[in-house]
């Protein structure tokens, strides 16, 4: 099987799925992968390092910044000439983007945000791609296959194993001819809001409605959430994780959109998630009950984030969440 | 200016959705307006407010998806058009982008199509860029922000690094994300206005193409695993000591 993988990345800073594509494509054999931008030396020897047998590099300044147009034309400019069968990307607004417009041009299909992969079939002449993803928010889970070459497949963030890089590891460089056939232009960035990634942290620090309830600080509501989301910040800084919150949270307009977990937010996956004053609601626990450990801080004793939680303390988040930012603080070294 | 806003139905955010017996399952929750696909709708509604002209709410789906459309109406849009077929029941999102692009093209003068970034039920949001694909019109994703001037419009991309600004030519194809503004809700007389509204349904046929063939199929549905766990609630005399026993405890499960 002919597997390649796109490595994603926003102006040379590599998306971490990107790697965990390149482990999975590596269960199936030698694997290419393909890396489109300006000044992509160290990129492509990064695509090396982490086990690509072949790089496939478009190296060129109509490619500097993002834009799906030129970026789905390089590519499937590429697959119909060099005819994968198989092509896995991390899943990113721009790789929704990129493989949606190429199974256009390819007549072809995306699986997104996957969680389990099959192959079946001969892959010279009935290949299968077989997936499992989430559908409803998570609420089911279906399995779908494509039918077509090359199957585009975007991996979960963090559902596979990141491979260990190998220094100086080096294999095939190939060029490509880039199809420069731009739709629009970038004017530039606006800095107003921090970047937030909480789809790639392995620990989340999150604050619900709670966070705004404490009338003994005598604050109003966005004053006391402020506050709130301060100690559930401190804590995410601690154990060097990021900070999510649940809609109501996002909605009290306490904290930004992108940092919103569950329905209409984020699925995430964490090594550990801590919720703060979340009652859990069925759209906010579908977002992150495959966290690996849970842990629940919450007023409310009967709330149904219980359901979903390895440890819980029942009390004041605004009491509990720097206690325990002191208490992980001492436990770590920090 | 004419904007063409797509919407879908899809269940309601709160129901509890299942697998139950090969199906996907919802109750009685009621189905509603995808609720990305209102930003969408408020998105084209503050354009016709800042420039003129008119908002076209278009659908594919079942007959059912008419309340989608009459919520859309309500909100203000000018006019709703559903796109409903038997084949079109198990198509893939390229072959939607096909259908909505054979519409978007009967209905014709579009400067601005307008989606929500994704469903609330696939959830892939595919059919945004591929709509564009096939039209050959420029795919601005994850807009919060839109600006028209002359024949191009610049919009504020919102994405996981920060916020992008891209300038293109319309027409032009755009998602749109929660930064635009909570969608409106129906007023009064929207609703009214709605009520009596005719919604033409086109057929395939009618769009002068033949069913798109799927190469993405659903093979079986399935609920997610449960959680095998009983929470373990802890407990102490003092604040400090309860966060130094749940301390103790996430450090021994090696998450860290």
């Amino acid at each position: 099987m002919k597997t390649w993988i796109y490595i994603d990345h926003f102006k040379g800073e590599v998306q971490p799925g990107s790697w965990e594509a390149l482990g999975l494509g590596k269960t199936f054999g030698a694997v290419s992968a393909i890396v489109f931008g300006a000044g992509m030396d160290a990129v492509t020897k990064a695509a090396f390092e982490y086990g690509a047998d072949e790089v496939i590099v478009a190296d060129d300044a109509a490619l500097a910044d993002y834009r799906a147009e030129p970026y789905a034309s390089t590519l499937s400019a590429l697959a119909s000439s060099l005819t994968p069968d198989l092509i896995l990307l991390p899943t990113t607004a721009r790789t929704r983007e990129l493989s949606a417009m190429c199974a256009v041009d390819l007549n072809s299909g995306v699986l997104t945000d996957i969680s389990a992969l099959e192959a079946d079939g001969d892959p010279s002449t009935s290949l299968r791609i077989v997936v499992t993803r989430p559908i409803y928010e998570g609420k089911v889970l279906e399995k779908t296959v494509c039918s077509a070459k090359p199957a585009f497949v975007t991996l979960r963030s963090r559902a596979f194993p990141k491979p260990a890089p190998e220094a100086g590891r080096t294999g095939t460089l190939t060029k490509a001819e880039t199809k420069a056939d731009a739709k629009s232009t970038v004017e530039g960035y606006s800095a107003t809001e921090a970047a937030v990634n909480i789809g790639d942290a392995a620990v989340i620090v999150s604050g619900g409605r709670g966070v705004s309830n404490n009338p003994s600080l005598g604050l109003d509501e966005k004053a006391t959430a402020q506050k709130g989301f301060e100690l559930v910040g401190d804590l995410a800084t601690v154990l060097g994780g990021a900070v999510g919150a649940s809609r109501a949270a996002v909605d009290g307009g306490y904290i930004t959109y992108a940092h919103q977990v569950g329905q209409t937010g984020k699925v995430v996956a964490p090594d550990l998630y801590i919720a703060c004053g979340i009652s859990g609601a069925i759209q906010h626990l579908v977002g992150m009950r495959n966290a690996k450990l849970i842990v629940a801080i919450n007023k409310d004793a009967e709330a149904p984030i219980y359901t979903q939680a390895r440890y819980g303390v029942v009390g004041d988040l605004f009491v509990i969440v720097p206690a325990l930012t002191e208490a992980m603080r001492r436990k770590l070294g920090k | 200016m004419k904007i063409i806003a797509c919407i879908k139905q899809v269940p309601d955010s709160e129901a509890k959705v299942k697998a139950e017996n090969g199906q996907v399952t919802w109750g009685e929750a009621p189905l509603v307006i995808n609720p990305f696909d209102e930003y969408a709708v408020e998105g084209a509604l503050q354009q016709k407010e800042a420039n003129g002209g008119t908002v076209t709410a278009l659908c594919v789906g079942p007959e059912s998806a008419r309340d989608a459309l009459k919520h859309a109406l309500a909100m203000g849009a000018d006019e709703a058009i559903l796109v409903s077929d038997p084949a079109l029941e198990n198509i893939d999102s390229v072959g939607a982008a096909r259908v909505l692009a054979a519409a978007i093209v009967k209905i014709g003068g579009a400067d601005m199509v307008m989606f929500g970034r994704q469903t609330l039920d696939n959830g892939s949001g595919l059919t945004p860029p591929q709509t564009a694909r096939v039209l050959g019109w420029p795919m601005l994703g994850w807009v919060g922000q839109i600006k028209v001037e002359g024949g191009s419009v610049t919009v504020d991309r919102v994405l996981e690094e920060g916020r992008q600004i891209v300038k293109a030519n319309m027409p032009a194809v755009l998602s749109i994300v929660q930064s635009i503004g909570e969608p409106r809700y129906p007023s009064f007389m929207g609703i009214r206005k709605a009520s009596k509204a005719t919604i033409p349904v086109w057929s395939l046929a009618d769009l002068g193409i033949g069913a798109p063939a799927a190469v993405v199929t659903r093979e079986a549905i399935m609920n997610p695993p449960t959680r095998e766990t009983v929470c373990e609630i802890i407990t102490g005399e003092t604040p400090e000591a309860i966060a130094d026993a749940l301390a103790e405890k996430i450090m021994a499960e090696k998450v860290l």
